[in-house]
């Protein structure tokens, strides 16, 4: 797709915007149907083909606590790993970053969250002990120049708490910024965000976080994704998450929608001249692949409006 | 409700359209008295206007054939504006005959669509619409116009933004209070809606501009976004996010009521309308039409049990 000199001299929005693709781990996390690894692995080698750069792979957690990532060094070991592209995993601890390195992961996330209540709920303790976890998985990473993403939970707001305060999302940005990650991925993780919320939410964070090293993951629970990821744009954020075909339902809303669809993304970036690098066919391509073998249909509206069948 | 949010409008009108192009664009028929109750309840959610039907020939469009009975059934309520659809002068005479007290005219930016439409040339369209607006200032009925395919048309592709100023123009002129800017088959991103509206800006007042945006490629509520920032006031939705694309099978087509007010709301920006209660009208036709919501906040909202 051609960049519009015109949309670009604006002024208004970054040249270049990178997406990280989260569809074959936060996107199968949040699907009902336990997915075979080598419809994993092919996700995740199509993908590689579309032209992102960023493709989160699987998780070292225990399959105890979730049983779609089970297989997460078998995926690891099996996707072809092009050159230029990263697959980052998630690592909870300093035992899964471990395990992460040993089976080749060269970039990790950790995932942080901006609600005591979210962070006791969903891994049992506070926010100061899920630091000093992180804090053990940094220096490791350190040591092992590999990079490390902090992910933010409940930004625009928590399943449990309700209201979640701009500084609190700040401090907690700044604290994973400070113990050595490169990138803070802020995730409306209930989609309750809207482009008032987020715009004050990062004209807070942006005081101590640079807005170049923020990224955006938007859930599109309450069909605001895209106008939010739209104003971030506007406010100098250019990094942001996507799940091809919107793979991943919202644990909290039954049957509603989580991630946004990195087609519809795409879509939106395209239309505004933004490059992208990404071949939005491909991208369609692979999200129809998914959605078959998961037996279910795309949450893309791209994806849906081309289909002419 | 948040603060409102600096350099947007203070309030937004919503002109909600799920009565008229929302079920002209479902497939079930629905029956007199299920749009009758649809609209009464939209009545009481705080919508200032409620497109309530079509004055069109039965003959081609079936879902608008009891346009005399759903007008004279309705409620109208004090402060609600109830347009109605009238592609001609006898369009126009048997719905003043039935109580309508506003009407609409839809053009297009496009010749090809303009043609595969409505059977005639822009100009041709026009042309009938001049006759409407006449007798209209003579009765002194307000008259919005529509123009479709603003940012984009099924047969010609792209639409020049000067060609959609053109079209905007002449419905102005000729007595339209407002002109409705329809991203038809919702093709257009936050990048073509600002480069159409800043060529329509220079012959139309802000003031007498709204869009209507189609959630197709799910760009709508960026575009509104958008269109809000350059100042429009006024913004078209359907309650469940009613009518599919006929364009494209299987998509879909208006933006929902309840997640443009869920953003405006977020914004700090005044609707009047009463989120809840919107939510409710779009269960009742969803049901009523054996269907789901087309809407995210709605489909949160009953799924989290707030509903």
């Amino acid at each position: 797709r051609q960049v519009s000199s015109a949309a670009a001299a604006a002024g208004a929005y970054p040249k270049r915007v990178k997406v990280v693709e989260v569809g074959p781990r936060d996107g199968l996390q949040n699907e009902k149907n336990v997915v075979p690894t080598p419809v994993k692995i092919n996700l995740i080698n199509m993908l590689s083909e579309t032209g992102l750069q960023v493709i989160e792979a699987t998780s070292f957690v225990s399959p105890k606590w979730v049983p779609q990532m089970a297989d997460h060094t078998e995926v690891m070991q099996g996707i072809n790993k092009l050159p230029g592209i990263s697959y980052p995993v998630l690592t909870p601890n300093l035992r899964g970053f471990q395990a992460a390195v040993a089976a080749g992961a060269k970039e990790v996330s950790i995932f942080g969250a901006a609600s005591e209540l979210f962070t006791q709920k969903n891994i049992n303790c506070s926010i100061e002990e899920s630091l000093e976890r992180f804090e053990e998985v940094l220096k490791a990473a350190r040591e092992a120049s590999i990079p490390v993403r902090g992910y933010v939970s409940c930004v625009l707001g928590c399943p449990y708490e309700g209201k979640i305060s701009a500084a609190k999302v700040a401090e907690v940005s700044k604290k994973l910024y400070s113990m050595g990650c490169y990138e803070i991925s802020l995730g409306d993780t209930i989609g309750v965000g809207t482009p008032g919320s987020m715009k004050e939410m990062l004209t807070v964070v942006m005081k101590d976080v640079p807005v170049g090293a923020l990224a955006v993951h938007c859930h599109d629970t309450y069909g605001q994704a895209l106008a939010n990821i739209l104003v971030a744009l506007q406010m100098g954020v250019s990094v942001v998450d996507a799940s091809v075909a919107g793979l991943g339902g919202c644990p909290y809303a039954q049957g509603a929608s989580g991630n946004v669809a990195t087609e519809d993304l795409v879509y939106m970036l395209n239309g505004l001249g933004i490059h992208t690098g990404v071949d939005l066919q491909k991208l369609m391509d692979t999200g129809t692949f998914i959605c078959s073998a998961l037996n279910r249909k795309t949450n893309s509206k791209v994806s849906q409006a081309s289909c002419r069948l | 409700q948040e603060p409102q949010a600096s350099g947007l409008p203070e309030y937004i009108k919503i002109v909600e359209v799920g009565p008229r192009d929302g079920l002209q664009n479902e497939k079930v028929i629905v029956p007199t008295d299920i749009k009758i109750e649809l609209i009464n309840q939209l009545s009481k959610t705080g919508l200032p206007a409620i497109e309530v039907t079509s004055f069109v020939s039965s003959k081609w469009v079936p879902q608008m054939a009891d346009h005399k009975e759903v007008m004279r059934g309705i409620e109208r309520h004090p402060g609600v504006q109830y347009p109605v659809l009238t592609p001609n002068l006898q369009g126009f005479h048997s719905a003043i005959a039935a109580g309508a007290t506003e009407v609409s005219v839809f053009g297009a930016a496009s010749e090809s669509f303009s043609k595969m439409n409505i059977n005639c040339s822009i100009e041709e369209s026009i042309e009938k619409f001049e006759e409407v607006t006449k007798s209209a200032r003579n009765m002194n009925i307000p008259v919005r116009g529509y123009v479709s395919c603003a940012l984009g048309c099924p047969y010609e592709g792209n639409v020049v933004p000067d060609k959609v100023a053109e079209v905007s123009k002449r419905l102005y002129s000729m007595g339209c209070y407002e002109i409705s800017l329809g991203d038809t088959i919702g093709v257009g991103t936050p990048g073509s809606m600002k480069k159409m509206l800043e060529a329509v800006m220079k012959e139309i007042p802000l003031s007498a501009l709204a869009v209507h945006c189609h959630d197709t490629y799910g760009q709508a509520l960026a575009n509104i976004l958008t269109a809000i920032q350059m100042g429009v006031a006024v913004v078209d939705s359907s309650v469940a996010g009613l009518g599919g694309c006929p364009y494209a099978k299987g998509a879909t087509g208006n933006v929902a009521t309840e997640d443009v007010i869920y953003m405006l709301n977020g914004l700090g920006i005044n609707t009047g309308v009463n989120l809840y209660a919107v939510m409710e009208a779009g269960n009742f036709i969803c049901t009523a039409l054996n269907k789901k919501t087309n809407s995210k906040v709605a489909q949160a909202s009953f799924s989290n049990g707030t509903i």
